[in-house]
């Protein structure tokens, strides 16, 4: 349980760091470190499958398309944009009204109610498996079309209209 | 656990890592014979009987040298780079099963430090993470030509994971597990995965070039174009960890070829060979028998590099997303659809 506080504590901790690092790289490698924080979360859970998927997908994949992204744009003081004072207040108000929500809705839902897995080793890659491919044939399905069109759509995006002329240099 | 166990895995791990030390030391060496054999120079011969000690004598160069940070860098990122690169190197060794377990008494030491039943996925998790060190020493450095080469090599690792990705998926169809110690097993007596994957194993082998950033695909780094690449602005022992890294990561990746596909530790005859020396050397010959298998990756990479001109940064990327993935999808089509009707 320490184990648990003490990785709580950090990931919460790296993720304060996410939206207070001045350098946008920074803050991204913050984020890095709160998705690893995340995959031991699950180990501690047992999900070896989702902690390891987590690690490749989110720390190895799309994080690096974040640093890629943020790379090749122009960092340097003089192009960030300077938002109005009236914006700034409004962000505050907005950020305060999400707090109370937030910290309401919390207080309504009581003390936590922890839920124990019939099956403690569901989280091996096999029972994880039988499952999805069982009971959740179907979302999973629906969930691989999502994806898909998702590609096809950044594809469609990427590519030129194949009506306009051709520019030739 | 007890305490022994303890120690026998402390032990295990200590070994190993100065192993892929070691290994990688004499690779910079066996790097510069094999190209000067394929350029007919003589290569490094003043240190020592053939040029022996030159490992020695280039690390403690690198150790020497002046550490130079540069005024425009980020200092702490700076440092994170190589040590993050290293890193990522040195812990891929933890799931690949060295040998077979050996018997002494009644006491079972397996020559593997974890069998995670996820093996091939952590692999995969460290290679997918291996491209931060590479990212973040380019960003730190605040040079053009290093950020270009962060670059190249974030889009590099992550066009060529899609394909090593998939040409796992078809090997896990044939093997059924993702425990990298049940697969070195299953392979036992020429059942190998080489014969069964042919296409999967060709088309891994050329993501493993990709990922370690070996030529042809050693884009990032590319001298012609990027100065240094990514390590531009990098001096003494921290240039000297991204090279030793990427020496370490061949050895890794060469393991990790030779785990998978070309049968581990097992080799033919093994049965007779166990019976006839005992369940102490026999274990000894398939580790050695491992080993050379590795060592003959580690050539198959350095006999490329040295023959094989590099590609153009848009041939890189051709070949990554119109051949090498709908290759692997194919082959997992067809791997699925022999296995139903075998079965």
């Amino acid at each position: 349980m320490s184990t648990f506080y003490f990785i709580a504590f950090l990931s919460i901790f790296f993720s304060i760091l996410v939206i207070s690092a001045k350098n946008p790289v920074h803050s991204i490698l913050y984020l890095i470190l709160t998705f690893f924080t995340f995959t031991i979360h699950y180990i501690l859970m047992n999900a070896q499958f989702l902690a390891i998927v987590n690690f490749i997908v989110y720390m190895g994949a799309i994080l690096v398309l974040f640093l890629y992204t943020l790379m090749l744009i122009n960092l340097n003081k003089e192009s960030e944009p300077v938002k109005p004072f009236m914006v700034k207040i409004a962000a505050v108000f907005g950020g305060g009204i999400l707090a109370v929500a937030l910290v309401s809705s919390l207080k309504s839902l009581g003390v936590s109610d922890p839920v124990v897995l019939k099956n403690p080793e569901l989280g091996l890659v096999k029972n994880l498996g039988k499952v999805l491919f069982n009971e959740f044939l179907l979302p999973f399905e629906v969930s691989s079309v999502l994806l898909l069109s998702a590609m096809v759509g950044a594809v469609l995006l990427a590519t030129k209209d194949p009506k306009e002329p051709k520019v030739t240099i | 656990m007890e305490l022994t166990d303890i120690a026998i895995k402390f032990g295990l791990i200590i070994v190993i890592f100065l192993i892929s030390l070691v290994v990688a030391m004499y690779s910079t060496y066996a790097e510069r014979k094999i190209a000067a054999f394929f350029q007919d120079r003589m290569g490094p011969n003043r240190a020592g009987p053939g040029g022996m000690f030159q490992p020695l004598a280039d690390g403690m160069k690198m150790f020497m040298k002046e550490e130079i940070i540069p005024t425009n860098a980020t200092p702490f990122l700076f440092i994170v780079g190589p040590s993050l690169a290293i890193l990522t190197a040195c812990i891929g060794s933890a799931v690949i099963p060295w040998g077979q377990n050996f018997v002494i008494g009644d006491k079972i030491i397996p020559l593997q430090v974890t069998d995670i039943n996820v093996g091939i996925l952590y692999i995969f998790g460290v290679v997918s993470l291996g491209v931060y060190g590479v990212m973040i020493g380019g960003w730190a450095s605040n040079n053009k030509y290093s950020l270009l080469g962060a670059i190249r090599a974030a889009s590099q690792n992550i066009s060529y994971e899609i394909s090593m990705g998939l040409s796992i998926i078809a090997l896990l169809l044939v093997t059924g597990t993702l425990s990298l110690g049940e697969i070195a097993q299953q392979q036992h007596g020429w059942h190998w995965n080489v014969i069964y994957q042919p296409v999967g194993f060709i088309l891994f082998l050329v993501c493993a070039f990709a990922e370690t950033n070996r030529t042809p695909f050693d884009l990032p780094e590319c001298e012609t174009e990027l100065v240094g690449g990514y390590h531009t602005e990098y001096s003494s022992m921290k240039l000297g960890f991204y090279l030793f890294a990427e020496y370490i990561n061949m050895f890794i990746s060469s393991a990790v070829m030779a785990t998978l596909y070309w049968g581990g530790y097992n080799y033919p005859g093994m049965d007779w060979v166990t019976a006839h020396v005992g369940p102490v050397i026999g274990p000894l010959i398939g580790t050695a028998v491992f080993f050379a298998k590795i060592f003959a990756f580690i050539f198959f990479f350095m006999w490329v590099r040295w023959t094989i001109p590099r590609f153009r940064y848009d041939q890189l990327m051709d070949l990554g997303w119109k051949i090498l993935i709908p290759l692997a999808i194919a082959n997992i089509v067809v791997t699925g659809i022999v296995i139903t009707l075998l079965n």
